[in-house]
């Protein structure tokens, strides 16, 4: 574990080396606590699969002062061992297993298109970050027989409702963007709308499962959303 | 309410403010200005607040016809700047404010030097915020005039609010008028992967001159110049403006307003805030070279900065 200077306005909290099962809620709720406890020393948190980055405001506080008011947070987060498993969302999001790459996928796999969607829509996966663009959850983690490295070449433009998959993780694009993930279905649902609060459903460390739709029904909902 | 009728864009003309805050954790970038500096001062000339929106117009172009009196300020990148009405054209200066009377024309011409102007208004653009803040964020359509992330486009009409204070007749000091024909020197903090550097990488870093990209953007500086050896990371995390990204192909990125929220490259340090304006100011093959400073140095003039500004 270790505090350092990640610029002249940001200090990183790396938490552990690699990800770990349980850190993203955990983070969730020791991002959750410094906000609370910091107030305006803090601009913005943002949580990452091993750590939290914390941009804090230079002319209310300094490394120093503000490592010193981190450090006990921080003792008594890593003192509280037990999980709560309350407040533990689950989100079920429609997907229609219709993507360009499917088929390539299942190829490269050594699978059938039907055991991918099984094996994609079988389990379970988390929230262990939300970043490269507004509302884009990393979830993991996937099952490895479906683990591929990125696209040679990334697409420049991947459809908005894009559900992808790039080595253990999967994701669904909320905008439409370039991405070099593979493309195996579509998500109806929008994920990202700044005139909602919150704009995103997603929170690290939430439970996400997806539920295989036909393309019928996928018209439906995306006409009806 | 006077307002300013956008009759040509220019090639890239945007609505900025201080930024997007307080939303990272959802992946939305905090865009804002590029130029830190040009765009305070062009803000203070005004006595406007810090952060005001303001227009970030890059590479020049753009007309702009005012209904309704109002003040103005140009900082930032040299360029003509011209006055017209009906009794004919005059030239104003730059980095000082004048009056732009009902029916006048403002015509900004192309750059000289330098690569962004800021061109604020007594009282600031009046636009509707998208999650508490103006900017124009044309990757994530969030900001600018419609909200949408669209940039500048001609027929487009700027409301301008009500001015605090009309303070009108100053300029911003020579001295503190950048020149930005030369090579940058830029100063660096030099932290996060920097020990898994080889150390001979870190002194190359320092002692090579390097180009600005032309595939440079809002995004990120992409610099040109003999690759260094990077070492890997595997795990994104979040990151902060200025990073020094070293990914794979030894060709380092600095990540600049419209950066995204998590990067998963080496980082080798970060840009002295103050001298990411400078640097947003150097146009494709500008040539660039780096030296370290102290995070408390940085840290010390940054505050002094903010001070001087007023930034609250």
């Amino acid at each position: 574990m270790r505090l350092e200077p990640a610029g002249a306005e940001a200090l990183l909290l790396v938490l552990a080396e690699q990800p770990q099962a349980d850190l993203p809620l955990r983070l969730a709720q020791l991002a959750q606590r410094l906000r609370t406890e910091l107030g305006s020393l803090v601009t913005d948190l943002v949580p990452g699969w091993t750590g939290l980055l914390i941009h804090y405001d230079l002319l209310r506080c300094d490394p120093q002062s503000l490592a010193a008011r981190i450090t006990p947070l921080l003792e008594q987060w890593l003192s509280e061992q037990s999980l709560p498993s309350a407040g533990e969302r689950l989100h079920e999001l429609p997907v229609c297993y219709d993507g360009e790459d499917l088929e390539a996928v299942a190829q490269a796999c050594g699978l059938t298109v039907a055991q991918v969607v099984e094996l994609h829509a079988g389990c379970e996966y988390r929230v262990g970050a939300i970043g490269f663009a507004p509302g884009f959850a990393y979830l993991g983690e996937l099952d490895a027989r479906l683990a591929l490295p990125r696209r040679a070449t990334p697409r420049v433009r991947v459809p908005v409702g894009s559900l992808a998959i790039a080595e253990r993780q999967t994701a669904i694009y909320p905008q439409a963007s370039p991405g070099g993930w593979h493309l195996i279905g579509r998500c109806p649902l929008r994920l990202f709308d700044p005139s909602r609060q919150p704009p995103s459903p997603f929170q690290q460390g939430d439970r996400v499962r997806f539920v295989a739709i036909d393309a019928q029904a996928f018209g439906r909902l995306a006409g009806g959303a | 309410m006077s307002l300013l009728e956008v009759l040509r864009p220019g090639p890239l003309s945007l609505l900025q403010d201080a930024g997007r805050q307080g939303w990272q954790h959802l992946g939305v970038s905090p865009s804002g200005v590029m130029d830190l500096q040009a765009a305070a001062w062009a803000n203070h000339l005004l006595g406007n607040p810090w952060g005001t929106p303001l227009l970030e117009v890059c590479l020049g172009g753009l007309v702009l016809r005012a209904l309704g009196d109002c003040q103005v300020a140009v900082c930032g990148a040299e360029l003509e700047i011209e006055r017209e009405s009906v009794q004919g054209r005059e030239r104003m200066p730059g980095w000082s404010c004048f009056t732009l009377g009902d029916g006048q024309i403002l015509r900004l011409g192309g750059v000289r030097s330098g690569v962004r102007a800021y061109l604020a208004v007594a009282g600031g653009f009046h636009a509707a915020p998208v999650l508490g803040s103006v900017a124009c964020q044309v990757r994530e359509g969030l900001g600018g005039v419609a909200g949408d992330g669209q940039p500048l486009r001609a027929g487009d009409r700027l409301p301008i609010g009500q001015a605090a204070s009309v303070r009108c007749a100053a300029s911003v000091p020579w001295f503190y008028q950048p020149d930005y024909r030369g090579p940058a020197l830029l100063r660096v903090i030099v932290g996060g992967d920097a020990v898994a550097f080889a150390a001979a990488e870190l002194q190359a870093f320092f002692s090579r001159v390097w180009q600005v990209a032309a595939a440079s953007d809002r995004m990120g500086m992409r610099l040109d110049g003999e690759p260094l050896q990077a070492p890997r990371r595997d795990w994104s995390q979040g990151i902060a403006e200025g990073a020094i990204q070293v990914p794979p192909d030894g060709q380092p990125i600095i990540l600049m307003a419209d950066r995204q929220t998590m990067g998963g490259y080496a980082v080798l340090g970060w840009l002295h805030p103050l001298d990411r304006a400078r640097l947003a100011q150097c146009p494709a093959h500008h040539p660039l070279r780096f030296t370290p400073v102290s995070l408390g140095d940085a840290q010390a003039e940054l505050r002094e900065f903010y001070r001087f500004f007023g930034r609250p």
